[in-house]
């Protein structure tokens, strides 16, 4: 085989796995909220925002409430917590195990300055609902027209 | 270790889509555990998003179905989706020393656990064995 074809070969083979590991492949990964199965961010999140609040929804099944640690600074949203594992289940008594369990944290960069003062969050059916008031400055304001 | 595994009916590849309806749904399968215990099985599902009116389990010709529909919480305009919550569907043959009557089920943090118990013939008797 020619070098020039050995060389695209390689190319080709290293691009595949870019795109297989890239965050661009959410065909791949969706539907995959597991933490600690792959290198991957757990957990999930979808950010939505409307004239006053941004909110950040993330994926989070099965995390023990009381280990479920928010904070806000330099306009970052940290979530910390815990998805307990199931206890004394010997390895030979699975049929499936296709759930894991861990510690996790996550910090999630926010589009617009928020009042860390007035965060809360809801955690409901297995995802986590975080609202964050936007500061004064964030508000879009409405600009009177004069018409002359 | 084949004979241990329970099989599903469904192809474990997600998103999928249902075969028996004309529903133009598509469906995730959700990720679950499955053990044994002394009394039976216990099948252990993460089902995110999944309210408990919306949840629709249920058991007949030995099979176990787990459907579930999936609701947003978050209101307002998307900035950013890094997921999409389509609703689940998962299927599994059941061995036949359950006993299908009894089921438990219980849905909490959006985990759904289901205790599956044997029948009572199915279950482990001790002999005691009298010395004369």
């Amino acid at each position: 085989m020619p070098i020039v074809d050995l060389d695209a070969l390689r190319r080709e083979i290293d691009r595949t796995f870019e795109e297989f590991w890239s965050d661009r492949s959410p065909r791949v990964w969706r539907g995959a909220f597991l933490p600690g199965r792959a290198a991957r961010q757990y957990p999930l999140v979808n950010l939505a925002e409307d004239e006053g609040n941004l909110y950040v929804e993330a994926l989070a099944p099965g995390v023990d409430p009381k280990t479920l640690d928010l904070s806000v600074a330099q306009g970052m949203l940290t979530i910390k917590g815990e998805k307990p594992g199931l206890a004394q289940v010997s390895a030979e008594a699975y049929h499936r195990n296709e759930r894991a369990a861990g510690r996790f944290v996550r910090t999630i960069e926010l589009p617009a300055e928020v009042e860390g003062a007035k965060v809360h969050a809801d955690y409901r059916n297995g995802l986590l609902l975080v609202t964050l008031p936007k500061s004064e400055k964030a508000k879009p304001k409405q600009i009177p027209v004069s018409v002359a | 270790m084949a004979e241990k595994t329970v099989p599903s009916v469904q192809s474990e590849t997600a998103p999928t889509r249902r075969e028996d309806t004309r529903a133009q749904e598509r469906y995730i399968t959700p990720p679950v555990d499955i053990f044994e215990t002394k009394d039976g099985l216990t099948v252990v599902a993460d089902l995110p998003g999944v309210e408990q009116k919306a949840l629709d389990v249920r058991v007949a010709d030995g099979i176990l179905t787990i459907h579930g529909k999936t609701a947003h919480i978050a209101p307002g305009t998307p900035v950013e989706r890094e997921f999409e919550l389509l609703n689940f569907y998962r299927q599994f043959e059941l061995p036949e020393e359950l006993d299908s009557e009894k089921i438990a089920a219980e849905l909490k943090h959006g985990v759904l656990s289901l205790r599956l118990p044997k029948k009572e013939k199915a279950k482990p008797r001790k002999i005691e064995v009298s010395v004369s």
